[in-house]
């Protein structure tokens, strides 16, 4: 199965991420900011990133636009956790380079169909 | 399948509460040149919003989502914080804070605050609380087939997209057939290979709506030229109305219906409880020491087991040894025990923290000018201790903003700054915590108080000392107010405040200085489950006095002791007459010493002011573990508790406060 990075600020959602995504069978991986997220991508591969836009010390943003930069992640799906008030959000994050993105709130089976789709 | 989240919730509300704290701090304080703070305000109130829906908090995601769009347009420079928007948006913390806690735990809810805040905000944000309810715009649009043109632009797959995965979720929508138009694609030398330069025609055969279509490609609409087309001409009205309608309506929903949040508890909400008390953070640091010392102990333990494993040739050396080894167990021991206490003990800033707003919004509504200044935030008491100071000092700051602040032209005509100062103390003093709440207002009023304590039938005198006149307020029902105000006259007096201190075996002081203000003074132990206690003989009892009531111990001389009427006995020390009481006698039982004289007389602090116990003799300090005598037992007036000595025997705790009260009452 596929190893996926989860990165949220939240705790809860964090869980609740890696929670849904074991039981669906993958390796998840955690991180709490854009940075500590970024710090981990330099040393493990991932097939799949789904991280939070607003976060402190680094933003989800900054974190697509940092991944894109790496070469082991220039085609690393990477899908933001967006609210449905931010439509020019998503725009923001499609142009620094996430290839989509999930619409909070969701349940855990919105976020498994989504991975799926993603992982194809 | 179906996956439990509800394991979360707890979480969930945890990091919740926090995040409303933030808020709430960060509103109160808010500085315009911070650019950071608005930031954090908005994080958090973003993280709730997104955890609360995912968590089944329905109401409590919609009624974020207003504060929150407010804060995105500040953080965005398109509105400016102001008192009335810091003031709404401090409401909207409390809602947010109490849809959380009804919705996760039952019971009222406020829900006039809740539908006129939501209100605010929604006026705020220029919307029409019935606004747009774009819900009923767009019926789906289904057809029998669609022709879709897919042409993406050479960067798609820059963004981690791929053509063939898009297509792969069409063909999942229903039997779909494909041609690729390769017209675009360059000489082989011009090639970008991580460019995609080949178009699709997709003929979709199944009755989907195009919304659903449409979502395939939701995320690189932006990336490439998509048209979708209906296969047959059918419903030809409803597919124009679609073609105008953007795509982007997205999932129907949301909260168009502009409705306040019902007040039920039932709510959406998960059963979850919020872990009242349940589970404490510890610093890391914390436990690693503690992992340090037992470690330690273990070595310790193994050396003595050795010791006494052969004990032929026991000689002085390894009596010197063993001496060591024992030293190193109760250095070990003790250290254990503090770092253990130290779990449980949090700072002082987890209750401190809610007094600005206190302040804030009490000074408002009364019209007064109000600074708060705290000091020792930092200091850290018990858990439980926490938990129980929280409604005393909460009113002890209340009374003193509502009763001891006066009003701005009052400050003015007696000289003082406009605006009141209050100031909340919390340090270490003697084994103590000292938390005082002082403020430089009218102070109390010597002669207001005697009158008001004669007209409600209390014994007082003009000879009282001022110590016992403050002292007055803490009788039931007492109240110098000439009226009862909203705020702080809700039926928790001053006895109340004491009685909870007390309970925690605390001790509650009044300073007070006419014109010029009132600090009230709570002492506290450090600790709950432990007492520093100097036990007592009394005959073949062994009692212990809590360290924080004794103040000097004395072998009397005949001279001093003596009877006044209405008094009983009392002992002359340094030209005050201080109360006795002999143990002995409070507790029916047989003393060694048959004369005062021939005991050891203890002064003791009280809230009551100075007294002197009799016993027979001092015998040592220790900390004791507290045993409750009501759990183990039944509640003795005059005991607060008992605990077991190092030899086996029970020991009662006194509670000095309720001995010396009770036998004023005989």
């Amino acid at each position: 199965m596929a190893t996926i990075l989860a990165v949220d600020d939240s705790t809860s959602m964090r869980q609740m991420l890696a929670f849904t995504l074991q039981h669906a069978g993958h390796e998840v991986h955690e991180a709490g900011d854009g940075q500590a997220a970024l710090d981990l991508a330099k040393t493990t591969s991932m097939d799949l990133v789904i991280s939070d836009v607003n976060m402190p010390v680094m933003d989800g943003i900054t974190l697509v636009k940092s991944l894109r930069a790496l070469a082991e992640f220039r085609f690393t799906p990477i899908l933001l956790l967006t609210t449905e008030a931010s439509p020019e959000k998503k725009m923001e994050g499609k142009t620094a380079g996430a290839t989509g993105w999930i619409v909070k709130p969701f349940n855990p089976e919105q976020l498994l169909a989504t991975v799926q789709r993603v992982l194809g | 399948m179906s996956l439990d989240v509800s394991q979360f919730v707890g979480v969930f509300l945890e990091e919740s509460f926090e995040g409303l704290d933030i808020m709430e701090a960060g509103l109160i304080d808010f500085r315009e040149d911070d650019p950071e703070a608005v930031n954090v305000i908005f994080r958090a109130a973003h993280s709730i919003k997104g955890g609360a829906g995912t968590f089944g908090f329905r109401e409590v995601s919609d009624f974020t989502h207003g504060a929150e769009t407010l804060l995105d347009q500040i953080r965005q420079g398109e509105r400016r914080m102001n008192t009335e928007t810091g003031d709404t948006l401090l409401a909207a913390v409390d809602c947010i804070r109490e849809l959380l806690r009804a919705s996760s735990e039952g019971g009222d809810l406020d829900t006039e605050k809740v539908v006129s805040t939501r209100t605010a905000i929604e006026q705020m944000l220029g919307k029409t609380p019935d606004g747009a309810s774009a819900e009923a715009a767009a019926t789906p649009v289904v057809n029998a087939g669609w022709q879709i043109s897919f042409k993406p632009r050479p960067e798609l797959m820059k963004t981690g997209n791929d053509p063939l995965r898009l297509l792969a979720e069409l063909q999942r929508l229903g039997p779909a057939k494909a041609s690729v138009d390769a017209s675009r694609l360059p000489a082989l030398g011009e090639m970008d290979p991580e460019a995609c330069y080949l178009d699709w025609n997709v003929e979709l055969s199944a009755p989907v709506a195009e919304a659903e279509v449409r979502g395939v490609f939701e995320w690189v609409e932006d990336e490439c030229e998509l048209s979708v087309t209906p296969l047959a001409p059918a419903a030809d009205e409803a597919k124009k109305s679609a073609a105008a309608t953007p795509p982007a309506g997205g999932p129907a929903g949301g909260n168009g219906d502009g409705k306040p949040p019902a007040a039920k508890n039932g709510a959406t909400g998960e059963s979850g409880k919020r872990p009242d008390g349940g589970s404490i953070r510890v610093a890391v640091e914390k436990v690693d020491s503690l992992v340090n010392l037992v470690g330690e102990l273990v070595i310790t333990q193994s050396m003595l087991t050795q010791m006494g494993n052969d004990p032929g040739d026991f000689d002085l050396l390894r009596l010197e040894q063993l001496r060591e080894g024992l030293g190193q167990l109760e250095r070990q021991t003790r250290e254990l025990q503090e770092g253990v206490m130290g779990i449980r003990m949090l700072p002082i800033s987890f209750i401190f923290s809610r007094f600005p707003r206190v302040v804030r919004d009490m000074a408002g509504a009364l019209g007064k000018s109000v600074d708060l200044r705290m000091e020792g935030e930092d200091t850290e008491l018990d858990k439980g201790l926490i938990e129980k100071l929280a409604d005393p000092l909460t009113h002890l700051v209340r009374n003193a903003i509502d009763h001891g602040v006066e009003s701005t032209e009052q400050r003015i005509a007696a000289g003082k700054p406009p605006a009141g100062q209050i100031s909340l103390k919390a340090y270490h003093q003697g084994g103590n915590i000292v938390v005082e709440v002082a403020d430089d207002g009218a102070g109390l009023d010597r002669a207001k108080l005697l009158a008001k304590a004669e007209s409600q039938g209390m014994a007082v005198s003009d000879t009282m000392s001022d110590r016992e006149v403050w002292s007055l307020i803490f009788a039931a029902g007492f109240s110098t107010a000439t009226k009862v105000t909203d705020i702080s006259g809700r039926g928790v007096g001053m006895d109340v405040v004491r009685r909870n201190i007390e309970a925690v075996n605390g001790r509650v002081e009044i300073e007070s200085s006419y014109g010029e203000g009132t600090r009230i003074i709570l002492r506290l132990p450090l600790t709950l489950a432990i007492l520093d206690g100097m036990s007592v003989r009394v005959g073949d009892e062994t009692y212990i006095l809590p360290m924080t009531a004794i103040l000097e111990s004395i072998q009397p001389k005949t001279e001093q002791l003596s009877s006044i009427a209405g008094k009983g006995r009392v002992v002359h020390l340094r030209g005050d007459y201080l109360p006795l009481m002999a143990l002995h006698e409070a507790f029916n039982i047989d003393a060694r010493a048959q004369r005062a004289e021939d005991g050891i007389v203890i002064v003791v602090a009280t809230s009551d002011g100075r007294a002197a116990l009799l016993v027979d003799e001092l015998v040592a300090q220790h900390q004791v573990v507290i045993k409750s005598l009501e759990t183990n037992y039944r509640k003795v007036p005059g005991v607060s508790g008992a605990t077991i000595m190092g030899d086996g025997k029970v020991a009662l705790i006194l509670d000095v406060d309720m001995l010396l009260r009770l036998r004023r009452m005989h």
